[in-house]
């Protein structure tokens, strides 16, 4: 609670290990500060958060636990490779093991010909890029991301996403908070939307979803008869020229209809299923004015 | 304790990187130039009226005690202006999010801080006493009483202000915590002249009125214990001035400003440990 504010409520939600986990919802829904309380932070007036197993409030875990705040600012007095060395400290690294990670991490975050820079002649985007580093120096077993992508640019935004595959390649679970949609369906692997404090839905983005799809084709000698044939699977079917939009209840029929259309002697060049983008499943869960 | 070393050694370099620090160090040293000229001056007047050597050697010591009053001002305003924002201002800021998250405890981040302003705090009190000593030595010739002791008291008043500004800190604004902290320390002072005024005019109420603004916020009591210790018996024999005192405060107070320290640090702890980031 924040005041009589109610910030996050019945709360109820489970990150499997090693997977890259969205967390999704309007401005105000209480995502930073759900991320606060599993981080201690914040104290929750009631209820309990467990964080690799563990009381959230747990100062040892902390040593297994990366985060990586909004909007990242530290003391602009230090150099890129002094702040390194500071946090790799405050997390019990000795020095020896500090002198290896230190630039390998500067290297993996682009950082390695600003190693002796100030934070003050840092643009926003190399802010970004050193608090990511600094959130991975101890190679955490989690790893919370609130907003990483936050004013980068495309080539930092790539970069976000190559060092995240890189961390559940190493087989880390990464918390990743983001409004950039299109961010979180090429990142994650499963995603929960909240909206004012509570879980309202969440989805595998794995998986391929059998619910109703559409379609778009594009093919030549697709005659009348073919196009009716199609009704057997598909609610709607459309010819306009070379392109066939169609609709299906289900995304498993989806080789039946290839396989007809090309056995009933139908030039195929493009079949593409029209998936429900994340952005679309987003607005559909929380209503076009975001919950506001 | 460990992540409360790294804290003290991170602040300790902090402070040395802040305008604010630097600027007092020329404040303190255009002090000492300027002290320095006025105590030649002052002796060469000396000379020329050709004063008793025992009371030239009062003046000048009269002289010093003036010295080490504007250190004390010097040092506190210094204690103040540097540490007012490194609680209020990070935690507004966002950085301690990631420090705070790191595997440290909150007391050992504020305690950290604490003594990394202790630190500075001590090396600035030397310096300028040192300063201060070794103007008097080598131009006027004299050498205070139990400069240590002083130097020591002076350091305790700038702990005291330094702890009240972090328990503020857990709290306030920057802006906020400045004005109140600056507010304690003018009332501790306005007390402390109202208790000099009463001791020589030999009324009670003043004297109470004055000693209850030193519970509240026994600074400036340290200071004129300081004074006390430091000063020379002519001086002493000046009863009242603001460099020299007509009620000295006693032990006990000592003990009660000691006491006053340790409950405001674990008192800034626990206001920190409480709160949200």
């Amino acid at each position: 609670m924040f005041g009589t504010k109610v910030a996050v409520s019945n709360l109820s939600l489970t990150v499997r290990r090693g997977e890259v986990f969205g967390f999704l919802g309007p401005n105000g829904a209480g995502k930073s500060t759900s991320i606060k309380m599993l981080l201690g932070l914040v104290k929750p007036s009631s209820g309990q958060a467990f964080v690799l197993g563990v009381p959230s409030d747990d100062i040892d875990v902390r040593a297994k636990i990366g985060f990586l705040p909004e909007d990242f600012r530290f003391y602009t007095w230090l150099t890129a490779s002094e702040l390194l060395k500071l946090h790799g400290r405050l997390c019990g690294m000795p020095a020896s093991l500090l002198r290896e990670r230190v630039p390998a991490l500067l290297d993996l975050v682009g950082l390695s010909p600003h190693r002796e820079k100030r934070l003050r002649d840092f643009s926003k985007g190399m802010l970004q890029r050193i608090g990511l580093a600094q959130a991975l120096i101890h190679e955490p077993q989690l790893i919370f991301l609130d907003e990483p992508t936050s004013g980068l640019d495309p080539m930092g935004r790539r970069l976000v996403r190559d060092v995240i595959r890189v961390q559940r390649d190493r087989g880390a679970t990464v918390f990743l908070n983001s409004h950039i949609l299109s961010e979180i369906e090429i990142t994650c692997d499963r995603v929960v939307f909240i909206k004012e404090g509570e879980v309202v839905a969440s989805r595998d983005l794995r998986a391929y979803p059998d619910a109703e799809v559409g379609v778009v084709a594009r093919a030549r000698n697709l005659s009348a008869q073919t196009i009716a044939g199609l009704s057997q699977w598909s609610t709607s079917a459309r010819l306009d020229g070379e392109r066939l939009t169609l609709t299906t209840h289900s995304a498993s029929v989806l080789p039946d209809i290839l396989r007809y259309l090309t056995a009933s002697g139908s030039d195929i060049f493009e079949f593409t299923p029209q998936r429900l983008s994340l952005e679309d499943l987003f607005l559909k869960i929380m209503g076009e004015d975001g919950g506001l | 304790m460990m992540g409360a070393w790294i804290m003290a050694g991170v602040t300790f370099r902090e402070a040395g990187r802040k305008k604010i620090l630097w600027t007092a160090v020329l404040a303190g040293s255009a002090f000492l130039a300027l002290f320095g000229t006025g105590m030649h001056f002052q002796l060469k007047d000396i000379t020329r009226h050709s004063l008793p050597p025992f009371i030239r050697y009062q003046l000048e010591a009269a002289m010093l005690q003036v010295g080490f009053y504007a250190v004390d001002l010097l040092a506190v305003v210094m204690t103040i202006l540097t540490s007012v924002d490194t609680l209020s201002g990070e935690m507004a800021s966002g950085t301690i999010q990631a420090i705070a998250t790191k595997p440290i405890s909150r007391w050992q981040i504020l305690l950290g801080k604490w003594m990394g302003f202790a630190g500075m705090v001590a090396a600035y009190v030397a310096a300028m006493f040192g300063g201060v000593t070794a103007v008097g030595y080598f131009i006027g010739g004299v050498l205070p009483q139990h400069t240590i002791s002083g130097a020591l008291l002076v350091f305790l008043e700038c702990l005291l202000v330094l702890t009240v500004t972090f328990v503020c800190g857990t709290r306030f604004s920057t802006l906020t915590n400045g004005v109140i902290v600056l507010g304690f320390h003018g009332l501790a002072f306005i007390g402390g002249w109202i208790e000099q005024i009463g001791a020589m005019t030999d009324s009670p109420r003043l004297v109470t009125v004055g000693v209850v603004s030193s519970l509240i916020m026994p600074t400036e009591s340290i200071w004129r214990r300081a004074s006390f210790e430091m000063q020379s018996s002519f001086t002493r024999s000046l009863q009242f001035s603001p460099f020299s005192n007509a009620s000295a405060p006693s032990v006990a107070m000592l003990g009660y400003a000691v006491v006053y320290l340790l409950v405001a640090l674990i008192v800034a702890i626990y206001l920190f440990q409480q709160r949200d980031l």
